[in-house]
């Protein structure tokens, strides 16, 4: 027989609705409604992973997201594998495959498990202490080892090729959690009318309501209310109900980030995306998040069968499964005996109740006993039997005593429930510890929202609902401007109810500060009670550092079952109370989220935009190699046929210098400075003198940061008295516009000038070389061309193809040159009409790496390769271009700083290496003496190196302590294979006199 | 993801729309170029970073453009208020209450 554990007529499942999947090869069979955890426990399969640490085998503790244990890779081919889930959240479908991890080669037989023998030496901060010498080995040794014999599943190793979805939701109340108490303030508020979305972690609502068959509202079962409740919702207009969303994480000003699972519970997904993320903001919000239960900290309490009572119940009453055939009990309150009472009803064998109680009393505990259960007080398991499945439990009186071993192959456990404050304390909320019932409760509010239900303490299911009713309704009202008492006409007549108070916190008898047992507070992991001993000992005093010594509570788990455990044993240890030491904080996610919903669509070509210039086609259909420049493509080189780059750029810069080249020079930033005070505004933001400069002439420019060091340089034109079209480097234009903002906003209001951003609007053709004018001449309209009319650094505005230009005569090539602005949607039929002109004089396309060489050949800086952000003016040679007379400009001050102005400050020169033809490297560094001893004294490094074809040899730049002052000097830039000896000079290597600039 | 009143724009917006500029009311002299080593130092490098109550300059980047400032809670993200550039820094003791 097929699923020898599902219990005929239990459940909500249906049986003919069956369902097929593999666990580690083996095929099963379960049933629509499944989750893979209860389907496997159906088949009488308990033990599914192995742990993190020692590799002990492990089985399920829960029945949901709370679950340390049971995490397998699920994988529907071979690009999709997601390693961790758990298998108590995901849901069957048909052919779902599943596979066990962190074990080798078998489940069943596992070679790590040599660590659970080596534990002594893997115990609390054993990562801290084990393996801190010698050094190296850390890197080549115990690191990989570790990582390899610890650990939990493999990450994918290839690209997602799911995709991902990303909504944003504003509503005026936000419920998150779907159980009684989390349906009755969705129904409050939704009545009102406001805006309301309601979450789940679960494929439905109804939460606990799923498996406490004890609770009767309005005279329907529990679960048949939550149905009704829900259906309700969904039939209104201003309710968005979203299951199979988990709440991760409550950030600032009730944003909510919530992970919607679309197509993980589906056999086909189709192209609907894998997840979707939610990044909702709520007016108010209202958490009914719950209570967990914990598990009794005993020896050997984590071998597969030994679970949650809750989750025995929930396997029973909602998939109809019996976690075992003659099951035990361990319980320290009530809520186990309704889980052995609905097993003994469903005609399963209950071997024993043991309760640490020496006095259970009330009608769960008569029931029990009326049923025929034996019911066991005062006394404690102390351990189990079996190796892969528990086999029998050990039971002594708890004060010590004769030892009697029951047969069982599934033990429950319930040591009382946890409010689930995770998300309260995500919101920045202070718990508070209520001695009474011996726990954390919500306090302290830091944001507009409410806890209701079992995570806010309260006990009964006709005090939830009714609590949660009126808050629903408060928190509504509150919405609309509105107050009010709550509660107003509806109220709900429970008829039963079940409800869980008590239970105990920290080890059991048996587990003790007196014993070396294996008692485990955190089963993922694998921390002990002794490891949390251990770490006092050994000084950690406070529970944050109790934490990170034994990584209890953390990673993915966030301390859902342990936490509490890990708090009591630490606090007895210290001998101090529970409040004294504190609750760790919780962090977000409260469950796993994966990178792919956080990622979501920013991912390839949506990741970053691409920024392409109006001339990108013309260059891409001429063959250009491309590069990214920030944002940018810009052209690299054009190679022709049979040409590398090195050929191509050699080429491409003798010509522009023999006849001219074209460049695409869009990508610079452009600012159009405008109005009565812009030259004063120029004054400020620059070091050069403005007011003086003509209508109609260009200067270079240098903007300075307040210390005196070069931001930003560039070619700024006077168009006329009120109007600058300023140059950025491609790189700076958005700072140098947000800096120039800065500055006009809130420093120099009092000036009347606006800046507009223009890098867009203008198409940049650079025409460079001695036959540049020829080619445009031509082209031009209204514009006299003449070294006369128009002298190097002058700007005209005319047209040009018939097209509007803003024509600068200027060059970063230092030939006779010109930057030819139109338009953008023109550029590229300008650029072609001046091509076929170019083309006359074998003039060529060059892209940025031919720019490179050309301005190098000239010392021209480039701000960013050249400076560094500790670079003046003076530094870089350019003390001319600092108003001398200036009494204010951006950085005036930080240039006089002392630093700034003491001998010895690296200093831009120029390097040929004493042997032409090595080329250096950009970044190397540069010594006196090549022979000293190493770690050599560094004076400076190589900024900017390149093949000069024009020159015939290597050319280069770099800073160099006192460089101005050891011009003839001969220094050495010491490689892997050898010292290259270098001479400072000037970093003007062609045209020294700078004449065929003008003609 | 913090909401940010715009004090130009009058509304709450996404923080995804602005750009934060660093502390507020730090002014450049209008005499920057004669000031002391000392005076210079205060201005430019020292920086208050308290816990708690910080004066804060934020551009409405993405929006409007304008640079504004604001007064938050570096524990809570808390914004008590935000004003426009060159008005007075307000009383935090009144905005707390
Ligand atoms: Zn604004």
């Amino acid at each position: 027989m097929t699923q020898p554990f599902r219990i005929p007529g239990a459940g909500r499942l249906t049986p003919a609705k069956t369902v097929r999947f593999t666990f580690d090869g083996k095929a099963y069979t379960g049933l629509e409604g499944d989750t893979l955890a209860s389907a496997l426990l159906a088949n009488g399969v308990h033990l599914v992973g192995r742990s993190f640490k020692y590799h002990r085998p492990r089985g399920f503790l829960s029945a949901g997201a709370e679950e340390p244990n049971a995490l397998v890779e699920i994988s529907r081919d071979a690009t999709r594998k997601t390693p961790n889930v758990r298998a108590t959240v995901q849901e069957l479908y048909d052919g779902l495959a599943a596979r066990s991890q962190n074990r080798w080669p078998s489940l069943g037989f596992d070679v790590g498990a040599i660590n659970n023998l080596l534990s002594p030496f893997l115990s609390a901060g054993f990562y801290y202490k084990t393996f801190m010498w010698p050094k190296a080995a850390w890197k080549r040794l115990y690191e990989p080892n570790i990582r390899a014999a610890a650990g939990l599943g493999v990450a994918p190793g290839e690209a997602d090729p799911d995709h991902y979805a990303a909504r944003f939701a504003h509503c005026d109340v936000l419920v998150v959690g779907g159980g009684a108490a989390g349906l009755a303030a969705a129904l409050a508020a939704a009545e009102t009318g406001v805006r309301v979305i309601l979450c789940d972690e679960q494929l439905e609502f109804g939460g606990a309501l799923r498996y406490e068959s004890g609770a009767r509202i309005d005279g329907l079962g529990g679960f048949d209310w939550a149905r009704q409740a829900t259906g309700k919702l969904a039939a209104m207009d201003n309710v968005r109900l979203l299951t199979r969303t988990t709440a991760f994480g409550y950030y600032a000003q009730n944003f909510v980030g919530l992970t919607e699972r679309v197509t993980d519970h589906l056999a086909t997904p189709g192209t609907a995306p894998r997840e979707r993320l939610w990044q909702v903001r709520a007016a108010r919000v209202v958490l009914a998040t719950g209570a967990i239960e914990r598990h009794m900290v005993f020896a050997d309490n984590d071998r597969p069968g030994v679970m949650l009572a809750s989750a025995a119940r929930a396997f029973l009453n909602q998939y109809g499964v019996a976690v075992g055939r003659t099951i035990g009990v361990y319980t320290a309150n009530d809520s186990a005996y309704a889980a052995a009472i609905d097993l003994k009803k469903a005609g399963v064998d209950i071997a024993a109740i043991v309760d640490l109680r020496d006095d259970p009393s009330g009608p769960l505990v008569e029931q029990a006993r009326s049923l025929g259960i034996e019911v066991n007080p005062g006394r404690a398991v102390v351990g189990v039997g079996g190796r892969n499945r528990v086999s029998s439990m050990i039971v002594q009186p708890k004060g010590g005593g004769g030892k009697r071993t029951i047969p069982v192959d599934a033990l429950l456990v319930s040591a009382g429930w946890t409010p689930s404050v995770h998300l309260f304390s995500q919101s920045r909320g202070k718990v508070a510890f209520d001695a009474e019932s011996q726990r954390f409760l919500p306090g302290q509010y830091a944001q507009d929202c409410v806890s209701v239900g079992a995570c806010n303490g309260t006990d009964g299911l006709a005090e939830t609902l009714n609590e949660a009713f009126a808050a629903g309704e408060v928190a509504a009202k509150a919405t609309l401007g509105e107050t009010s008492a709550g509660g107003g006409g509806n109220a709900r007549k429970v008829d039963a109810s079940e409800d869980w108070a008590g239970g105990m916190l920290g080890s059991a008898p048996g587990a003790g500060a007196d014993t070396t047992v294996k008692a485990f507070v955190d089963f993922q992991n694998d921390v002990t009670a002794k490891d949390i001993r251990q770490a006092v000992r050994e000084g950690m005093r406070s529970i944050e550092h109790v934490k990170r010594f034994t990584t209890n509570g953390m990673a993915t788990d966030q301390g859902k079952t342990s936490n509490m455990h890990g708090l009591a044993i630490a606090a007895e240890t210290l001998g101090k109370e529970i409040p004294e030491v504190g609750l760790t904080t919780f962090r977000a996610p409260y469950t796993p989220v994966t990178f792919g919903a956080i990622v979501n669509h920013a991912r390839h070509e949506l990741f970053d935009p691409t920024r392409r210039t109006a001339m990108h086609s013309w260059a891409e259909a001429h063959g250009a190699v491309f590069e990214d420049v920030g944002q940018w493509k810009r052209a690299w080189y054009f190679p022709r046929p049979g040409e590398d780059m090195h050929a191509a750029v050699n080429r491409e810069c003798v010509t522009v210098r023999r006849s001219a080249g074209l460049f695409d020079a869009s990508t610079l930033g452009k600012i159009e400075v405008v109005g009565p005070d812009a030259a004063a505004f120029m004054e400020l933001l620059y070091t050069n003198p403005w007011q003086k400069l003509e209508p109609g002439r260009c200067r270079y420019g240098i903007m300075l940061r307040e210390d005196g060091f070069i931001y930003d340089d560039g070619v700024v034109g006077r168009l006329s008295a009120d109007r600058f079209h300023v140059t950025t480097t491609t790189g700076g234009a958005a700072r140098v516009m947000n800096h120039m903002e800065d500055y006009l906003q809130t420093e120099f209001p009092h000036l009347n000038v606006w800046l507009t951003s223009i890098s867009e609007q203008w198409a940049v053709i650079a025409v460079q070389g001695p036959k540049s004018r020829d080619i445009l001449a031509p082209l031009v309209e209204g514009i006299d061309l003449s070294d006369a009319a128009m002298p190097h650094m002058s700007v005209r505005e005319g047209s040009i193809c018939g097209v509007p230009t803003r024509l600068f005569r200027m060059s970063f090539t230092g030939e006779r040159g010109f930057e030819v602005n139109v338009p953008a949607d023109y550029g590229q039929a300008v650029w072609e009409a001046i091509w076929a002109e170019g083309e006359k004089y074998g003039a060529c396309a060059y892209g940025t790496e031919a720019m490179h060489v050309l301005r190098a050949e000239k010392g021209y800086i480039i701000v960013g390769q050249d400076t560094d952000g500790t670079v003046t003016p003076n530094d870089a040679g350019l003390d001319w271009a600092v108003g001398k007379k200036k009494t204010d400009f951006v950085g005036i001050r930080g240039l006089k700083r002392p630093d700034l102005l003491a001998s010895g400050r690296k200093q831009l020169v120029g390097l040929k290496t004493v042997d032409p033809k090595v080329v250096l490297e950009e970044g190397a560094q540069i010594v006196q003496d090549p022979n000293q001893p190493i770690p050599m004294t560094m004076i400076g490094h190589v900024t900017s190196s390149y093949w000069s074809e024009n020159c015939g040899r290597s050319i280069a730049m770099g800073v160099v302590a006192g460089g101005h002052g050891r011009l003839g000097e001969t220094l050495h830039v010491p490689m892997p294979d050898g010292s290259i000896a270098v001479e400072i000079g000037s970093a003007v290597f062609f045209d020294e006199m700078g004449e065929r600039l003008h003609g | 993801m913090l909401l940010i009143r715009c004090p130009y724009c009058e509304e709450e917006r996404p923080e995804l729309e602005f750009r934060h500029a660093g502390e507020a009311h730090v002014a450049r002299s209008s005499e920057i170029s004669d000031i002391s080593d000392e005076a210079f130092e205060q201005f430019f490098f020292i920086r208050s970073n308290p816990k708690g109550i910080v004066f804060e300059r934020w551009r409405h980047l993405n929006g409007c453009a304008r640079f504004f400032n604001a007064a938050r809670d570096t524990v809570s993200d808390r914004f008590l208020t935000t004003y426009k550039a060159g008005e007075p820094k307000p009383d935090v003791a009144g905005l707390l209450k």
